[in-house]
């Protein structure tokens, strides 16, 4: 990496990475890094005291395929589970979907919503990110040079807790969203004790909606309650007009999503 | 001219030795190194399936693998699926059910069928179509492909019970 | 969960044949689920160069200079051609390329621009090299100087006083008459009769309502490919994904002014076409860059390529009124069509003018079509071209009515079906056709008669008709000293055509659909076929070999008779056996008679050349439930039916296959796929992921029903049936989503952004 400085990226799934490179949209970059045989990338670390550790480089069907981890973080699976479609999961990587740092990255919302924790290491040492502080613009984040993603860290899930992941898209599968929700809640005796909320394609990066998780702290786990979150999420929400949807259609959705993301991950919490 | 590395993994259960440039896809090699041409591209973006494969045990879509990437991998394409002299059942499903028009997009649905059934010998519809919603047909309108999955699946079952 | 499909598909079969009717394997099956089949960029030779094109950037602009010196030193580059290496001979003339006239200029030019780039994705040079690689860094190397232009991007753009004009000698052909402005709209006809003010006065309810059909593209998973070998005897071969090898040969004939004679075409096995695949765009290109280096040129297109350089489907701007009585009779029909040609004139604006009110039977119409030529890609046909968008637009409207005059919508439309005898408004009097059985099969279908439960849930029927074609085609058939016969005939198998082609034969033959070998051949090798569009294939190649089946049945009447030492008026052949009363009944089977040829004469040939003239049209018709999401306006196909009257299915697996295609196709095209210009006049979605067509995971089973009302006008009764099923789906659902939310769509794609949109409009 020293060697190349800003002309090499990091290749693990590459199914963004390929295309990025094909299109032209990344003419300064000749060089590719395979990462995925740098062990540490590669691990799937799961201990209901500490936690999961997830490489960067695993691909989204391993982390579905593997019991005790889709059993512990149902919202995680979520997300990999309809990132492109089943040869995409093949490949892709939430760490390469961090990384790739777009606006509408489904896995985003969902390690936010989780709690994840970056492990990023570089010729300075090392340093932790929270995930929702990794992308910085589109297609952007806080790599610096010489740096790369290890990992990403998720806390074990706490008991009543219930995490989800939902998105909008025009088909029913393969699309990129138009807009995604990722969610969290904690419940003690029917009352939520912890929530957030994160929101995918509605701003420049994956966004985390502290008001939202916060304004549901101390409220009873009802449907009122948690229309309170969608609509603070509605407002917090900043999307354009492109084409994959408006800005009116994006920001109404955010609310529907949120708040049927909130309704389930309540469920799960309950059942949990 | 960029360098080109020498990789080797077994295809089709044939270990095989090839050179290719860093950016050249698996697909590119299949097709135009090694001469396998079943494997085929429709959009060279991983959005239509048409060059789908197995690497490693996992369908994936080889325009979005680097030849360089697979070194010491196993891959099995179309041409892998038939059974010696015999069609695998879900190429006889696929004939017998009509689950093909044009044909270009049969390969890639008969190796990620296959896929399918290795992992799930028993799927519902629903299990189906959305595990080969990476995988594009424009003339069948998928009825006749998931009828004939679904009769794969009962022809596997048969056989192995 | 169980499958979704509701109810077995149904053939409601008129005559019952031997092989007829049945459902073998298809004979080049087991290559194409095995991946032995060849397709385009299967293709290779030896010392083959692979090229690549360099299209405009603009929607719109002058070429002011080209320079290829930077893409020519690099190595690796073989040539580079340009517009300027098309010849001008002949440029001003129609040409019939055997795929319509065109204006040879036009045809040329859109090859490879000359004065100007037309629209974005215009060829404007091409470069051959070793490698791909190579020749897309070639390709980007060459420096071409634009004076963008303003463009023009709609119909009803290109036809305000002021708008840009894309070409100088374009002049309106208005209702006959050539004029003398130069202007954007190519051609204004009308259609009328009866009368269609007096049709307005007698009604006592008129719906009139303004649709809008986006851009959209066929879809085909293959990107268009060719390879050309010019060689030095002069010849020309090329190998391609092509629909019509025949048209490729007569296209590149004219645009490289070159005899047919010189050009032979090798149709390699297909990945889809729908009409899209008719013209020639590579072709060309691949032959000129293999006359400047000696060497086989393949060109293969990207799938932006396809999206951008290649012919969609048109978009249109389309105004529809009808009036009817209160007792449900329909009294006047009156439609306006504006239809996108694209860059150079030729939508199908006629072919949907014809097939507007083709369902009815109204005495007074008037259609006016505007051809309209817009800086898009040239339009091409795309599955009952020109059809689909007035159907969504008539279809509604007529849906209205009903619902106006509280009249169920399928009894609407059998009240004023058409029939034997009916009158269509540009013209023809329709011979024996099946709409009002159609109709009658969707109100008898379980579906039509099962409850529709549920919030948010709706359903809609809607019915459309395409003519198909006849055209020339041939045949020849050997027999095997085994039984067995071989058929050689020109029709690219796009979707199961060896098999219902060679079924024709052996039903004649008293022989098995195994016992015939079908082969698909080049130019060269097959007298004239035309291509494998319009709803022709089964019926008219099929018929060529039906003659050429009969031609062999004649001479082995005259073996069996020569051996039997009878006349040949003596001999008869029913259900495969060759029978003689001579005293004593003399008799043997096809094969026993063929293992006797050799020694008693030689081989027996036949062969054919048809040229149809009396191809049935079809109706088809669909029902559809829907349900809608009120809070995302996602639309769910719940249950799908479509109906056809296929006259009779050769093999009805692959008649339901067509059926279900156009179904899926429609389904996308009422759904989700769109050209998303921005605002250059540029495809901002060129790729499969933001060009959505339907996953398996978007539809559910697609149940048929097949009626046969024979066509008078085949022996077996075929009627075409590629087409007329994607007709009714856009309006269909279009008419359940109104039913379900209210809401009356009335442009295209309705995807969940447009209804929701439409929902809060309609709060307002």
């Amino acid at each position: 990496m020293a060697q190349h400085g800003d002309r090499v990226r990091m290749l693990a799934g590459g199914t963004d990475l390929l295309v990025q490179l094909r299109s032209g949209a990344l003419d300064n970059v000749n060089v590719v890094l395979d990462i995925k045989t740098i062990p540490e990338l590669n691990e799937v670390a799961y201990d209901p005291g500490d936690g999961l550790t997830l490489g960067a480089a695993v691909p989204c069907y391993k982390i579905y395929n593997n019991r005790e981890v889709a059993q512990a973080y149902p919202g995680l699976i979520d997300a990999a589970s309809i990132i492109g479609g089943t040869q995409i999961q093949g490949r892709a990587s939430l760490g390469g979907n961090l990384c790739n740092a777009a606006p509408s990255g489904d896995s985003i919302p969902a390690m936010i919503a989780l709690g994840g924790v970056a492990n990023v290491a570089g010729p300075h040492g090392e340093r932790t990110v929270p995930v929702e502080e990794f992308c910085t613009g589109p297609g952007r984040n806080v790599l610096q040079q010489g740096e790369m993603l290890v990992s990403i860290h998720f806390p074990a899930p706490e008991a009543r807790s219930g995490a989800r992941y939902i998105r909008f898209i025009p088909r029913n599968e393969m699309d990129i969203a138009v807009a995604g929700a990722g969610v969290s809640v904690v419940l003690e005796n029917g009352t939520i004790t912890s929530a957030r909320v994160s929101l995918a394609s509605v701003a420049p990066t994956p966004l985390f909606v502290r008001e939202a998780g916060a304004a549901l702290v101390g409220k009873p786990a009802t449907e009122e309650s948690v229309k309170i979150a969608s609509e603070i999420a509605r407002e917090a929400a900043t999307p354009i007009t492109d084409m994959r949807g408006t800005t009116e259609y994006r920001k109404h959705l955010c609310e529907v999503l949120t708040r049927r993301a909130l309704l389930t991950a309540i469920e799960r919490a309950k059942e949990n | 001219m960029p360098r080109k590395t020498q990789v080797q993994a077994t295809i089709n259960g044939e270990p095989m030795d090839f050179l290719c440039e860093p950016r050249q896809s698996l697909l590119e090699i299949l097709r135009d190194i090694i001469g396998l041409t079943g494997t085929k591209e429709g959009c060279n973006d991983g959005n239509c399936g048409a060059c789908t494969v197995i690497l490693d045990g996992r369908v994936v879509t080889s325009c979005l693998v680097l030849g360089v990437e697979v070194e010491g991998c196993e891959i099995t394409t179309i041409e892998g699926i038939a059974i010696g002299h015999t069609l695998h059942p879900i190429q006889q499903a696929f004939l017998e059910n009509a689950a093909l028009q044009c044909g270009v997009c049969t390969p890639g649905f008969i190796v990620a069928s296959k896929a399918l059934l290795d992992e799930n010998p028993n799927p519902t519809e629903e299990e189906i179509r959305f595990w080969l919603a990476n995988n594009l047909c424009r003339c069948t309108g998928y009825d006749k492909i998931v009828r004939a999955v679904q009769a794969a699946a009962a022809t596997l079952q048969e056989t192995t019970a | 969960m169980s499958t979704t499909s509701h109810e077995p598909n149904m053939v409601l079969v008129n005559e019952e044949f031997d092989v007829v009717g049945t459902r073998p394997i298809r004979h080049d099956g087991v290559d194409k689920v095995t991946g032995r089949a060849l397709y385009g960029a299967d293709h290779d030779t030896v010392g083959m160069l692979h090229g690549s094109i360099l299209r405009s950037p603009h929607a719109h602009a002058r070429i002011v200079s080209i320079d290829t010196s930077k893409a020519e030193a690099l190595t690796g580059v073989f040539a580079v051609v340009t517009g300027q290496d098309l010849p001008e001979t002949n440029a001003g003339t129609m040409v019939d390329t055997g795929g319509g006239n065109v204006d040879l200029k036009y045809l040329r030019e859109n090859i490879l621009a000359r004065d100007k780039a037309l629209y974005r994705g215009h060829a404007v040079a091409a470069v051959a090299a070793s490698s791909l690689h190579i020749a897309n860094e070639a390709a980007a190397l060459i420096e071409v100087e634009y004076e963008v232009l303003e463009y023009v991007g709609s119909a009803l753009d290109g036809m305000k006083k002021d708008a840009p004009l894309l070409h100088d000698d374009l002049k309106t052909n208005e209702l006959g008459e050539k004029t003398d402005e130069p202007s954007n709209v190519a051609t204004h006809f009308q259609f009328s009769k009866g009368d269609l003010e007096k049709g307005f006065e007698e009604a006592d309810v008129a719906v009139e309502r303004e649709f809008e059909n986006v851009t959209v593209h066929q879809g085909y998973l293959e990107p268009q490919v060719a390879t050309a070998l010019w060689n030095e005897d002069g010849r020309l071969h090329i190998w391609c994904s092509t629909q019509g090898s025949f048209v490729v040969r007569g296209a590149c004939s004219k645009i490289l002014d070159l005899p047919v004679s010189q050009i032979r075409v090798v149709p390699m096995e297909i990945g889809g076409g729908f009409g899209g695949k008719l013209d020639v765009y590579q072709e060309p290109v691949a032959a000129l860059l293999s006359k400047k280096t000696g060497r086989a040129v393949k060109i293969v297109m990207t799938r932006a390529d396809v999206f951008e350089g290649t012919g969609p489907a048109p978009a249109s701007h389309i105004k529809v009124k009808i009036g009817a009585k209160k007792d449900g009779t329909i009294t006047a029909a009156q439609a306006y069509l504006a239809y996108e040609a694209g860059a150079f004139p030729g939508s199908p604006v006629g072919a949907a003018g014809m097939t507007v009110f083709a369902a009815y039977d109204v005495e007074n119409i008037v259609v006016d079509g505007y051809d309209v030529v817009v800086n898009k890609p040239k339009s091409a046909a795309y599955r009952a071209p020109g059809a689909p968008n007035a159907a969504f637009a008539a279809e509604q409207v007529i849906d209205e009515i009903a619902r106006a005059l509280e009249i169920d919508p399928i009894d609407f439309r059998l009240q004023n079906a058409a029939k034997e005898g009916t009158r269509r408004v540009d013209g023809p009097a329709y011979p024996r056709i099946g709409c009002v059985e159609v109709l009658e099969a969707m109100k008898n279908h379980p579906h039509y008669k099962s409850p529709i439960e549920g919030p948010n849930r709706g359903r809609g029927v809607g019915i459309g008709f395409w003519f198909n074609i006849g055209f020339p085609s041939s045949c020849t058939i050997m027999v095997n000293d085994d039984g067995t016969v071989n058929l050689v005939e020109g029709s690219t198998d796009i979707g199961g055509t060896r098999a219902s082609i060679a079924m024709q034969a052996a039903e004649v033959l008293g022989i098995a659909a195994e016992d015939v070998c079908p082969t698909v051949v080049d130019t060269d090798s097959i007298g004239y076929t035309s291509f494998t569009a319009g709803s022709r294939t089964t019926f008219a190649t099929g018929w060529a070999a039906y003659e050429a089946a009969n031609d062999i049945k004649r001479q082995m009447i005259e073996r069996a008779a020569k051996i039997w030492e009878v006349d040949a008026d003596a001999v008869e052949f029913e259900n495969g056996v060759f029978k003689s009363e001579n005293g004593s009944t003399l008799s043997m089977n096809f094969k026993e008679l063929a293992g006797k040829l050799g020694a008693t004469g030689g081989p027996i040939v036949g062969r054919a050349a048809v040229n149809p003239r009396h191809a049935g049209g079809s109706f088809a018709g669909n029902i559809v439930d829907v349900e809608v999401d009120p809070e995302t306006g996602k639309v769910e196909i719940l249950r799908f039916t479509v109906v056809q009257d296929a006259g009779k299915a050769i093999h009805p697996s692959y008649v339901e296959g067509q059926m279900q295609g156009g179904s899926v196709q429609g389904i996308g095209w009422a759904l989700n796929e769109e050209y998303y210009m921005d605002d250059q006049g540029r495809m901002a979605n060129t790729s499969l992921l933001d060009y959505r067509m339907p996953t398996s995971l978007d539809v559910p089973m697609i149940d048929t029903v097949i009626v046969e009302v024979a066509n008078p006008g085949h022996p077996y009764g075929v009627r075409g049936v590629g087409e007329a099923n994607i007709i009714p789906t856009t309006p269909t659902i279009a008419n359940a989503i109104h039913d379900a939310t209210g809401l009356r769509m009335q442009r295209l794609p309705m995807n969940p952004g447009a209804i929701m949109e439409a929902a809060w409009n309609q709060r307002k």
